[in-house]
């Protein structure tokens, strides 16, 4: 109950010092000098390369700054622009939803769902490789680079080779280049690197279930395993379950670095343009500043309203 | 805390029949080869011979396996404007020190978070939190105006000091620092050791896997950082940056662009392999709470 209590937001926080004397305030602050000294290096280091870059990403979106002059306000411009007037940033809109839609909630529940299915493995050791299996090609740095050979262009491609030796095909399959695979093989990449942070939380918090709680289960009328997953252990590990999903819900927002690579950047006829792509065209490319603050901006507030959206669905979890 | 991950476990959940045993592992083995077989390409691509990389049709595994392709990367290393050594050292360099700045400086800020309770640190650990779901593209154009405000630009610094402010390494920490008893930390204090003792003293020795975590975590991003965005010196540049031109020539060096995707692969692969069960004992305290 006294954790609860502290839980306060900013503002009552706030107003409720205000109402104790100010002395107190300060004996508490003086009384735990050490602790602040101890926070003090991170905090800083954090305002100034976390919390500040949002503020300014914030200000400068209403702003149009190219880097040689002074930033030059031009109130609600770059939103306008982006909503009315840029169909490539719609059509960016367009893939990063269908990314985000397919590659979040499927990868979300796949990690979910190996974790599960690992963790019923008896033998240590082969749950140690599967765990190391899954988790290898979100830590092995470029590795999807060789997605590019299995869906080369060329004849010498694994995909185009096998389809040319079964006949299925006459010539080599330009995958890339076509936007009708080209969404399809970036989807398939994407999943394959999906078992991140999230994953391992997951490993972890199924191990960690209170193995009494099952045995009372089954006395309760528990038949099968997913019910027991359903009842049983997602409730349990249910603050796992907040942490895969905020870690899920920013890494598909933010897919960029591989289907660039991929797909190539800007790929064919931007079909796998996203908003991160497009950030980075205006940010990186051609240094409108103001205008790639606008789009990080409004990805910084889809990406927080997606997380308390789904922090509150699963808050419901096993009810 | 004993290790949970390898404990030997007895199967106690009556609810599991054999037989849909038999059909989750087949369906995890299967998910596996999936994961797995991209990996094994990449591997087995590095040991062709350039006649088995461009071959009809394509095989899968390597026949005459040999090491031409890691020579080549080692001599067109040795060819360029730069010494390899010194991509080698920057790198290194900056993951010695980021590394280790961010297990102290996040360890010291979530033992005053998890063990104190000094007002603020709820709205201080909630930003923190929050910043998790910053993606690092959010936040590119403001530190490249910070850094160069600062003048950091074009130094170590501009990679390292981000890197020790990583909010994951921070919560990880913090969430692994609850466990920590009160009462061994009460009984340091009556011994008269001051905070600054009992943090390194008491509380650090009590979460080392949380430290192997916080390390992992923070090599894995470093090791792979390529910092085109803030150094511009080639002296500066790091081992990802150098071996990335590598294969940014395209077919010509695909054998070598093979070798060097293993190399980078290689590494944070083993060292994981190696701290697994820490890892994955800190990630049990991982949780958001509601």
């Amino acid at each position: 109950m006294e954790e609860r209590k502290e839980k306060k937001p900013l503002l009552p926080l706030l107003l409720a010092y205000g109402k104790i004397k100010r002395r107190e305030l300060f004996r508490a602050v003086r009384r735990n000098r050490t602790p602040y000294l101890l926070m003090a290096p991170y905090c800083l280091l954090f305002i100034l390369f976390y919390l500040l870059p949002v503020c300014i990403s914030i200000g400068l979106g209403f702003t149009y700054f190219n880097v040689l002059e002074p930033p030059k306000f031009v109130g609600l411009q770059n939103y306008i622009d982006l909503f009315f007037a840029d169909d490539i940033f719609l059509t960016a809109v367009k893939n990063t939803f269908v990314f985000a839609i397919i590659t979040g909630p499927v990868g979300y529940f796949l990690a979910l769902f190996i974790a599960w299915m690992i963790n019923d493995i008896k033998n240590s050791k082969l749950r140690a490789f599967m765990t190391l299996l899954f988790y290898a090609p979100t830590i092995s740095g470029q590795a999807y680079i060789i997605w590019k050979f299995i869906f080369s262009s060329d004849i010498y491609g694994i995909a185009n080779g096998w389809l040319m030796k079964l006949g299925l095909t006459s010539q080599a399959i330009l995958w890339f280049e076509n936007d009708k695979y080209c969404m399809i093989i970036c989807i398939v990449v994407v999943l394959w690197m999906s078992m991140g942070t999230g994953f391992l939380s997951f490993i972890a918090g199924l191990q960690n279930v209170d193995k009494s709680l099952y045995e009372a289960g089954y006395m309760d009328g528990v038949k099968n395993r997913f019910q027991e997953l359903w009842y049983i252990t997602l409730p349990a590990m249910k603050e796992q379950l907040m942490f895969g999903a905020v870690m899920t819900v920013t890494a598909s927002f933010a897919i960029h670095d591989q289907i660039a690579a991929l797909a190539g950047f800007p790929s064919v006829k931007y079909c796998v343009h996203t908003v991160v792509s497009h950030l980075v065209d205006y940010g990186s490319v051609r240094f409108e500043m103001g205008y790639a603050s606008a789009i990080a901006t409004l990805l910084f507030v889809v990406m927080i309203a997606c997380n308390k959206l789904i922090q509150k669905f699963l808050g419901k979890v096993g009810s | 805390m004993s290790n949970i991950y390898f404990r030997h476990r007895k199967r106690a959940k009556a609810s599991h029949s054999h037989a849909g045993d038999a059909v989750s592992f087949l369906f995890l083995a299967m998910l596996g080869v999936f994961m797995g077989l991209p990996i094994v390409l990449s591997v087995s691509n590095s040991l062709k011979p350039l006649e088995e990389l461009f071959v009809f049709p394509p095989k899968f595994l390597v026949k005459n396996p040999t090491m031409d392709n890691f020579h080549d990367v080692f001599i067109l290393m040795s060819q360029s404007w730069v010494p390899f050594t010194r991509y080698a050292f920057n790198t290194v360099f900056i993951t010695i020190v980021g590394t280790i700045g961010h297990l102290l400086i996040a360890s010291m800020c979530a033992y005053a978070l998890a063990k104190h309770k000094c007002p603020g640190r709820n709205l201080i650990f909630g930003v923190i939190v929050t910043a998790l779901m910053f993606s690092a593209q959010v936040t590119a154009i403001p530190n490249y105006l910070i850094m160069s405000k600062m003048g950091w630009l074009d130094s170590y610094v501009s990679l390292i000091l981000p890197a020790i402010a990583k909010p994951l390494g921070l919560f990880l920490m913090k969430q692994f620092m609850e466990q920590v008893p009160d009462a061994l930390l009460e009984a340091a204090r009556i011994d008269g050791a001051g905070e600054v003792t009992t943090f390194f003293r008491v509380a650090m020795p009590q979460v080392k896997p949380a430290w192997l975590t916080l390390i992992i975590f923070c090599f894995q991003d470093l090791w792979n950082m390529q910092g085109s965005n803030y150094i511009y010196s080639e002296k500066l540049k790091t081992l990802s940056y150098a071996l990335s031109q590598i294969s940014a020539a395209g077919i010509s060096r695909s054998g070598a662009t093979a070798a060097v995707t293993v190399i980078m692969m290689v590494v944070p692969i083993v060292l994981f392999m190696l701290c697994q069960s820490n890892i994955i004992e800190t990630m049990a305290s991982s949780g958001i709470k509601e």
